[in-house]
């Protein structure tokens, strides 16, 4: 397929629902080949799907030697695969959910970085020199906090500022790799699914849309398009960045 | 009158550095410290220095177990808690290349989840007190990353937030408990001893550590903790969820 980023190799973590799908499909339809890589596959979900647990670094090597091996180079890795651990606040949350929401939130994307970069350092072939883009998706919670769940807000923040020094340690070393945060405000995906439980889809969707000066949720396919600039060269010189797009959420205040 | 007057006040790290000046401070203005540290011999010799305000227990931050009674301690000893410091930490350095999996698992639970626990724990007892204030030290590596810092870039940024989490979730339940975070730059303290004797370029890593501060100098832990009693004290009860630095301008 042609398009701007025609050759190019992505792993989506996360990639089978929400802002992986949106993501993994918008970089399929600029040409990238595109891995899919989840617990459980989509069906119909864009690009090849690999079985993959973010929080275990034995599945991030077998992960990495399956792309390098059938694909033969590595490009972009978007390290969106996340929990929300549910709501429990600082009062109510327990250690062993602490290490669980940070084992997929936080130690998920360090270990995304530490191979993603260990794939886009190889060249080959058709890959001339170390070259790479890895987008890691924060939230809101890691700008802003909330009363919210405790130990996905931490994960957030660490997710924001690992971020940055993978940033500036990829450039001092020249490795022509940049690393950026990405922050949504709500977007429709399945980790609002206890919301919608107990509100329904639609009225819960409104709700919570009505938090955003913008006035809606964001769609999954909102949040795919910032992947989507962030993978690709139009963003060559933004690296160490945190980009927001919540609908102004965490702007300011407005008339009440 | 002294500005910490009977406020109890709980300090991880208390033996050495940021910890143990703040509870120097905390002692001069009037309240009881308790010293909490996994170094038994410098927080016993402290706390007999401070005397009957003080008090030692030992404590390993990533233990629940621990933290409760350590606040118990507190609470039996003083009858009851109105200030919580977390200030025990550990600087690594190491990059996203070279960390491994258990370092930096290790980072983050001293760190963050040692932070958390501590929130979680005290949470109760400061009600049960009328509430207070918690106080979170972050570093200007929670605002900034650092291409040699990775994990501990990664543990600060989540003190960062879980502090902002902790005061609206306080002030949602009208606990009367404040929670903010303190972003210092580089410290005297023995956690970057081992840098300031290394050699970096032609210059001592005290000079090179020095030169990151507009100020030219490195902090002093008493310039940290007079921000600390600020926080702790009731001068600051219209503060909570934020960020304040102290970094002698390298953020700036």
């Amino acid at each position: 397929m042609s398009g701007e980023l025609s050759g190019q190799v992505a792993i989506v973590t996360g990639g089978a629902s929400g802002i992986g799908a949106a993501s993994a499909a918008l970089l399929a339809g600029q040409g990238a080949r595109v891995i899919v890589a989840d617990l459980q596959d989509a069906k119909d979900g864009t690009g090849r799907f690999v079985s993959h647990d973010v929080a275990s670094e034995e599945s991030w090597k077998s992960l990495l030697a399956d792309v390098l091996g059938r694909e033969g180079r590595l490009d972009i890795v978007v390290n969106n695969a996340g929990i929300s651990g549910g709501f429990a606040n600082a009062e109510t949350t327990t250690v062993e959910s602490w290490q669980h929401v940070q084992a997929i939130n936080s130690e998920g994307v360090f270990l995304g970085c530490k191979y993603a970069i260990q794939g886009m350092k190889k060249s080959g072939p058709d890959k001339p020199a170390s070259k790479g883009s890895i987008v890691n998706i924060s939230s809101i919670a890691g700008l802003i906090g909330s009363a919210g769940p405790t130990a996905y807000t931490a994960s957030k923040g660490a997710v924001r500022l690992l971020s940055k020094s993978v940033a500036l340690y990829c450039a001092e070393q020249r490795y022509n790799i940049r690393c950026n945060s990405v922050h949504p405000g709500g977007v429709d995906t399945p980790i609002f699914n206890p919301l919608w439980q107990a509100m329904g889809h639609e009225q819960g969707k409104a709700f919570v849309g009505s938090r955003h000066p913008i006035g809606r949720m964001a769609e999954p396919v909102d949040l795919g398009e910032v992947v989507l600039w962030l993978a690709s060269d139009r963003s060559s010189f933004v690296t160490g960045a945190e980009i927001v797009a919540d609908g102004g959420l965490t702007s300011g205040l407005m008339k009440r | 009158m002294p500005r910490l007057e009977n406020k109890v006040v709980l300090l991880s790290g208390g033996a050495s550095g940021i910890g143990a000046e703040s509870a120097r401070l905390v002692v001069r203005e009037g309240g009881k410290a308790v010293l909490a540290d996994r170094d038994e011999a410098k927080g016993r010799t402290l706390a007999a220095e401070l005397g009957d305000a003080a008090l030692f227990v030992p404590l390993d931050v990533t233990q629940e177990a621990g933290w409760q009674s350590a606040v118990a301690a507190s609470v039996e000893r003083f009858g009851g808690l109105h200030g919580l410091l977390n200030a025990a930490g550990v600087g690594v350095r190491n990059s996203i290349e070279d960390c491994t999996l258990a370092e930096y698992r290790r980072v983050n639970d001293i760190n963050a989840l040692g932070t958390f626990l501590g929130c979680k724990t005290a949470i109760p007892a400061l009600k049960q007190s009328g509430g207070g204030s918690i106080v979170n030290i972050s570093s200007v590596l929670g605002l900034r990353g650092a291409s040699y810092a990775m994990a501990y870039c990664a543990s600060k940024g989540a003190v960062r937030t879980l502090t902002k989490n902790v005061a609206l979730h306080c002030a949602q339940m009208k606990y009367n408990i404040r929670c903010n975070s303190v972003h210092p730059g580089y410290i005297d303290t023995p956690m970057i001893a081992p840098r300031l004797s290394q050699t970096v370029g032609n210059r001592s890593g005290r000079q090179d550590l020095e030169e990151l501060h507009p100020l030219g100098r490195l902090g002093r832990p008493e310039e940290v903790a007079n921000m600390i009693l600020f926080l702790l004290s009731d001068e600051s009860t219209f503060s909570t969820g934020s960020e304040f630095v102290c970094d002698g301008g390298l953020t700036a």
